[in-house]
């Protein structure tokens, strides 16, 4: 019988299996940021240990960090005393730190791949949720608890229980106007916010290969809000050639070795799965969550669901969300007006992403009556979008252009929406109070969508702009 | 081979009386202090709203200042599922509570940071209150194997699942603990792994 990337993956780096069923798991990459890795080096100093592979573990700053003045102390005392906590340890332990004065910060999600650290065939732990983001390279990746991230920082290894895998097959060809963000939005929406639960999900088919990897990176990171903890795709022609020539990317002969091993670890063409999901890429639609959990979406066309027709267990929630939203069943989310636009996060901030909301906001101009704002991925990619004009695209069309960072993905630092504001954004998560405000409301959607919803100051189908 | 002391047998040392049911993790911590970058010098702020408004809080007398084992009542440490809370009352000098009953998830952290909870019957609540606050200085003995409080020649007999004192006694309780005792097999399966290295070993790939 053929084995899956899991599989493979998962033995290669299976230390021993513990008394307690579980199996101690070598971690590859290991990588921290300000929020939830400071208790962590404080329990390590508590037990008098040291980093055992501090070369294994990269450090950056992204959640708490302004987007909107970068000097030195930063405004908010919290932000610079979780910054300095981290500049130490990373010190202190030997452990490379993408901090702002090396040019190299970012949300870590969007570091790792481009800095070249994210690799097939690898095992990658981060006190985050979302990292499942790095699986796009056909690695195991999965966030932690700030008690896990002692337990990698002391020891290289976890304590893990081996999900069980679903393969999740996206075949045909996506319509114009529907993006990678669509088809994780249609898949959490299909299996719900905790069909998940206990799975790894690989991602398979022929629109899957078509994706680019940044394409791939936005469907992976949104494995957790569908509860898997894992999501990878995997390994070909694609990811090799992403990698290439990156800066921690293995060089020359290494290449060539690496190049075996990456393609190695694919799944077999008769692995077993537990179970397979199968969704056709020419009926789906852009997706415009409606409610407060990632699965309470609709195809743009389609009114808002009435409670009614929910499985039962579910009405009380479907009631719950619309309340809080000000929504009301069989109400078109197209043409609802919002008041803030946020274009950015580890799911939607790289460069292909602003390359394509700028070519639809290019020469136009952002609705009067809204706020608009940027934040790149990473230092990185603003580099980049300013080698290609794209920061003037987006001031011109009157966005905020910022720094790099989670910013409004989840208001650490003090970009936050206001009282009741509604925000088309395309962040991964629309819960309660997620954006800032208590009461503050998030649609999310492609950043294409994001784009042409600035411009209108209205939720728009954007496949009638692209027209 | 790393060695960390994880189990967890005795605690020894005077007791302080808390003399309530239901004592929330908010009351234990205050929400403001979640926002922190270690959990060190979360010990002088357990209890800190409550010490405020009441003077006589035992965590305000300095006849307590050197006890070891904290006496509630009932549901002790519900609410807010915070680790902050257990953690401000290690750092406060606590290494053991005993209670008529405990909330599920403050006694799942407890746990994950090696801090022993005992139940014990209301009855025998009422009868360590009153030895505790006639003699400050009373050494308490609680012995986690066999979940007994010992007073001079007073033995109480306290509850704890026979799992969880298991794990304290054998030290399993602690993670870290157990995954450094594979130190030999971390660095053999880091050998066999290509990447380590960058792949500039010699091991061959694995999978062919
Ligand atoms: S961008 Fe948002 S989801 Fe991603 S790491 Fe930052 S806060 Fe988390």
């Amino acid at each position: 019988m053929g084995k899956t990337l899991l599989d493979k993956v998962w033995d290669a780096h299976t230390v021993r299996e513990l008394p307690n069923g579980q199996t101690q798991l070598f971690i590859g990459l290991h990588l921290i940021h300000e929020v939830t890795s400071p208790q962590a080096f404080a329990m390590l100093k508590e037990l008098g240990l040291k980093v055992k592979f501090p070369e294994r573990t990269f450090a950056t700053i992204d959640h708490i960090v302004p987007t909107d003045s970068l000097a030195r102390p930063f405004q908010d005392d919290l932000a610079e005393e979780m910054t300095q906590a981290l500049t130490n340890s990373c010190e202190e332990h030997g452990i490379t730190f993408f901090d702002i004065k090396s040019g190299e910060q970012g949300i870590v999600h969007v570091i790792g791949p481009e800095k070249g650290l994210t690799q097939p065939g690898m095992t990658i732990a981060c006190g985050d949720s979302h990292t499942s983001t790095h699986g796009a390279f056909g690695s195991l990746a999965f966030g932690i608890g700030t008690s896990q991230i002692r337990d990698v920082l002391a020891s290289q290894c976890l304590a893990m229980s081996k999900p069980k895998i679903r393969q999740i097959r996206v075949e045909g060809k996506l319509p114009n106007g529907v993006y990678a963000k669509d088809v994780i939005l249609k898949i959490i929406h299909d299996l719900g916010v905790n069909g998940g639960v206990g799975y790894a999900y690989e991602y398979a088919g022929s629109v899957i290969r078509n994706m680019t990897m940044e394409e791939r990176l936005t469907v992976c990171n949104m494995s957790i809000e569908g509860g898997a903890r894992f999501g990878y795709i995997n390994p070909d022609r694609k990811t090799l050639r992403y990698l290439k020539n990156r800066p921690m990317a293995p060089q020359g002969g290494a290449w060539e070795r690496a190049k075996i091993y990456w393609n190695s670890v694919r799944s077999d063409d008769d692995a077993q799965y537990d179970d397979v999901h199968e969704i056709a890429g020419e009926e789906l639609e852009p997706m415009v969550t409606w409610g407060i959990t990632p699965g309470q979406s609709v195809p743009i066309s389609q009114p808002i669901p009435d409670p009614a027709s929910a499985p039962a267990e579910e009405r009380v929630a479907y009631e719950e969300a619309l309340r809080y939203m000000d929504f009301q069943a069989g109400m078109s989310l197209e043409g609802r007006p919002i008041d803030v636009a946020f274009l950015g996060s580890c799911t939607n901030g790289r460069i292909s992403d602003l390359r394509l909301a700028a070519e639809i906001v290019k020469g136009k101009k952002v609705s009067k009556r809204i706020k608009a704002i940027v934040v790149p991925g990473s230092m990185e990619v603003a580099r980049q979008a300013a080698k290609e004009g794209l920061p003037e695209i987006f001031r011109e069309a009157g966005f905020d252009w910022r720094a790099a960072g989670c910013s409004m993905c989840l208001a650490m630092n003090p970009d936050k929406l206001q009282g009741r504001e509604l925000c088309a954004s395309s962040s991964n998560r629309n819960f309660k109070g997620r954006q800032g405000s208590p009461t503050g409301r998030t649609l999310l959607m492609s950043p294409a969508m994001v784009a042409a919803a600035a411009l209108t100051g209205e939720v728009v189908d954007v496949r009638e702009v692209l027209k | 081979m790393t060695t960390i002391k994880t189990s967890i047998e005795t605690i020894k040392g005077p007791g302080i009386p808390l003399r309530a049911n239901d004592i929330d993790t908010d009351r234990i911590i205050p929400a403001r202090y979640l926002r922190c970058v270690s959990f060190d010098g979360l010990g002088e702020h357990a209890f800190e709203d409550d010490r405020e408004q009441d003077k006589s809080h035992p965590f305000n007398k300095d006849i307590y200042k050197n006890a070891k084992i904290l006496i509630a009542g009932s549901n002790f440490g519900c609410g807010s599922s915070r680790e902050h809370a257990p953690q401000s009352l290690k750092r406060w000098g606590i290494d053991g509570i005993i209670a008529e009953s405990f909330a599920e998830i403050f006694f799942g952290n407890c746990m994950a940071i090696g801090l022993p909870c005992f139940t014990v019957s209301q009855a025998d609540a009422q009868r360590l209150f009153q030895i505790v606050e006639e003699d400050p200085t009373a050494e308490l003995v609680m012995d986690v194997a066999s979940a007994t409080v010992t007073i001079g020649d007073t033995v109480i007999q306290a509850g704890m699942p026979q799992g969880a004192r298991e794990s304290l006694v054998n030290g399993s309780w602690n993670a870290t603990a157990i995954l450094l005792q594979a130190e030999e097999k971390i660095q053999a399966t880091a050998n066999c792994l290509p990447y380590i290295g960058l792949f500039n070993m010699s091991v061959a790939p694995q999978f062919d």
